[in-house]
C-alpha cells in the first residue's frame, strides 16, 4: 500500500450548519476516515457569497471545498471521499452489488423517509396523522431488510461490523425521530414494532464518531421548539420551518 | 452468458433507455423483457417490492433499481469495457452531480406517470372518443416542467415555459463546447440526459419555443449521441412520441 503524505487541513473545507443532518454526514465521514478540514458555519436562510458561488445551482448545505473546488450534495460528497482517499477506511462496501443496493436505500432515505419526517414536524391533526402511518410504512421497509432474508440480514449495522456509507446516511438524520417524538407527542420508532431498526439506531449513536458529531439532544429540542412555534406563528419564519423540517 | 442478465423495461421510458445504452455501449448481451405496468409481473413486484417500477436489471438472480444506480453497476462490473464515468474523482463527483440535476428536473417532468398511459395506448385500440387510455389518466398526478407545458394556460403557463428554458440553459453552459457532457469520451451525463431529447419536439411544440434557439449546442450534442448505434437504437422518433401524448392529452 502507498503510503500518502499527509494532508494539510487546508484542503479541505466544508461549509454547513451546525443542525443541518446532510453537514452532519460529512463531518462524520471525514472523520471515519481520518481527514482534517476546516469548517465554516453556514446561514442556510442568508447564504454566504461564498456558498452562492461554489453551489449558485441549488444555493444550500453542504458545500465540501477540496483545494477550491466544490463537491455538492452530501450523498456525492461521500463518494468522492471514498474515490480521492481510498486506502483511507472506505464508506462504501466494495462489491458493487452491495454498493447498488446501498445507494438504493440512501435514496429512499432521502427520497422517502425523510420528507415523511419533515411531514410529520411541519403538519398538525389529520395530516400529521397521516405523516406518522408514512413514517411507520418506511420504517417498516427497512425493519424487513434488517431481518433474515433482508439486503442487511444478521448484521449490527447497514455495513456490517462497522458503520458504513448507508449507517451514515441514514443514521445522521433519524436523530430527529428521538426530537420530533418529544416536540410533536408522537411515537415514531416504537422498539416493539421496529426492534431492529431501534437496536440499530441505539447501536449507530453510541459509537464514539457520531457522537463527537451530532448536536447534544436538548440542543436539537430547543431548536425544533423553536422553528415549530415559528411555523405555527405563520409568515416569513415558515421558511425557517421548511429547511428544519428538511434537514 | 446472456441469460444472466435480465432487464425488466418497457420500450418508451427514458428510464429504460439509460440501462440499454449503458448495456450496449459495454456490449453486454442480456434479456430484455417488456413490462405490462397496468398487470405488473410476479417478476417485477419481486424484483423490485419497494418501488414496484421499471427499470430493473436482474444480474445473476439479483436485482438492481434505479436508472442511475443501474449505469453505475454496468459500469462497475464490465469495467474492461469503455468507462462510463471519469477515473478523476472530481470529475465524477460533477458526473454524478449532474445526472442528479437531469433527474431531478427530468422526473418532474411527469413521465413516470405517462407510463401507464403509454401503456394503456398500445394494449387499446386508437379511437376518437379517447376510450380507457385517456380516462385511467389521474389529473392530480399532473407535475411540472414539461407536461405543465400542455396543460396550464396564461401566467402559470409562461412560468413553466420559463422554468424550463432554465434548465436547458443550465445544461447548455454545463455542456459548453464540449463534445459530450464528460469532454471527448460519451458517458454516465450523456446517457442520464439523451433519451429526454425525442421528447424536446413536443415541450416546444406545446410550450410555444424553439430548443435550437435556446439551446443549440444541446441539440447538436443530441445529434451527435445519436450517431453512437447504442443511442439510435433505443432512440424514439420525437413526432411519434408527440402523437403519443397527443393522443393521451388531447392538447391541439
Amino acid at each position: 500500500m502507498d503510503q500518502q503524505p499527509p494532508i494539510p487541513p487546508s484542503d479541505l473545507k466544508l461549509l454547513g450548519s451546525w443542525a443541518d443532518s446532510h453537514t452532519h454526514r460529512v463531518q462524520l465521514a471525514l472523520k471515519l476516515k481520518g481527514l482534517p478540514f476546516q469548517y465554516q458555519e453556514e446561514d442556510p436562510l442568508r447564504p454566504s457569497a461564498a456558498l452562492l458561488i461554489h453551489n449558485p445551482v441549488y444555493k444550500n448545505l453542504p458545500v465540501l471545498l477540496h483545494r477550491g473546488c466544490p463537491v455538492l450534495h452530501s450523498i456525492i460528497i461521500l463518494h468522492f471521499l471514498d474515490d480521492t482517499w481510498p486506502h483511507h477506511r472506505s464508506l462504501l462496501p466494495s462489491d458493487p452489488f452491495d454498493r447498488a443496493t446501498a445507494r438504493f436505500w440512501s435514496h429512499f432515505a432521502d427520497d422517502k423517509l425523510a420528507p415523511a419526517v419533515a411531514a410529520v414536524f411541519s403538519s398538525e391533526g389529520d395530516g400529521q396523522k397521516a405523516a406518522v402511518d408514512q413514517v411507520h410504512q418506511n420504517l417498516k421497509l427497512l425493519e424487513l431488510e434488517l431481518g433474515d432474508g433482508g439486503a442487511f440480514g444478521g448484521r449490527r449495522f447497514f455495513g456490517g461490523d462497522e458503520i458504513g456509507f448507508l449507517d451514515i446516511v441514514l443514521g445522521c438524520g433519524s436523530y430527529w425521530l428521538a426530537v420530533f417524538e418529544e416536540v410533536m407527542e408522537v411515537k415514531l420508532v416504537d422498539p416493539e414494532a421496529f426492534p431492529r431498526f431501534h437496536a440499530w439506531l441505539r447501536d449507530f449513536e453510541d459509537q464514539r464518531e457520531v457522537k463527537e458529531t451530532i448536536p447534544a439532544i436538548d440542543k436539537l429540542l430547543e431548536y425544533a421548539r423553536t422553528v415549530r412555534q415559528m411555523m405555527l406563528g405563520g409568515g416569513a419564519t415558515a421558511a425557517a420551518g421548511d429547511n428544519a423540517a428538511s434537514n | 452468458m446472456a441469460e444472466a442478465v435480465v432487464l425488466l423495461d418497457l420500450w418508451v421510458s427514458p428510464f429504460g433507455q439509460r440501462c440499454r445504452i449503458a448495456l450496449a455501449e459495454k456490449g453486454v448481451a442480456y434479456e430484455y423483457k417488456e413490462q405490462d405496468l397496468d398487470n405488473k409481473s410476479p417478476l417485477l413486484l419481486q424484483a423490485n417490492p419497494v418501488h414496484k417500477k421499471i427499470p430493473v436489471l436482474i444480474h445473476d438472480g439479483k436485482p438492481v433499481c434505479e436508472s442511475l444506480i443501474i449505469v453505475q453497476y454496468i459500469d462497475e462490473v464490465w469495467s474492461d469495457g469503455a468507462p462510463l464515468l471519469p477515473a478523476d474523482p472530481y470529475a465524477r463527483a460533477q458526473a454524478r452531480f449532474w445526472g442528479d440535476f437531469i433527474d431531478k428536473k427530468m422526473e418532474r417532468s411527469c413521465i413516470s406517470n405517462l407510463h401507464m398511459n403509454f401503456q394503456s395506448l398500445f394494449r387499446c385500440e386508437l379511437n376518437a372518443n379517447k376510450s380507457s387510455a385517456f380516462c385511467s389518466f389521474s389529473m392530480d398526478q399532473i407535475y411540472e416542467y414539461g407536461t405543465r407545458l400542455w396543460k396550464l394556460k396564461g401566467e402559470a403557463h409562461q412560468e413553466a415555459k420559463k422554468e424550463f428554458i432554465e434548465i436547458l440553459k443550465v445544461l447548455e453552459a454545463e455542456l459548453g463546447d464540449k463534445k459530450y457532457f464528460g469532454g471527448d469520451a460519451f458517458g454516465y451525463v450523456d446517457i442520464a440526459l439523451v433519451p429526454f431529447c425525442p421528447w424536446f419536439y413536443t415541450f416546444e411544440t406545446c410550450g410555444g419555443f424553439s430548443v435550437e434557439a435556446e439551446a443549440p449546442k444541446l441539440v447538436a450534442w443530441g445529434k451527435r449521441c445519436l450517431e453512437r448505434e447504442s443511442v439510435s437504437k433505443v432512440f424514439d422518433d420525437p413526432v411519434k412520441v408527440y402523437e403519443i401524448l397527443k393522443q393521451v392529452y388531447g392538447f391541439e
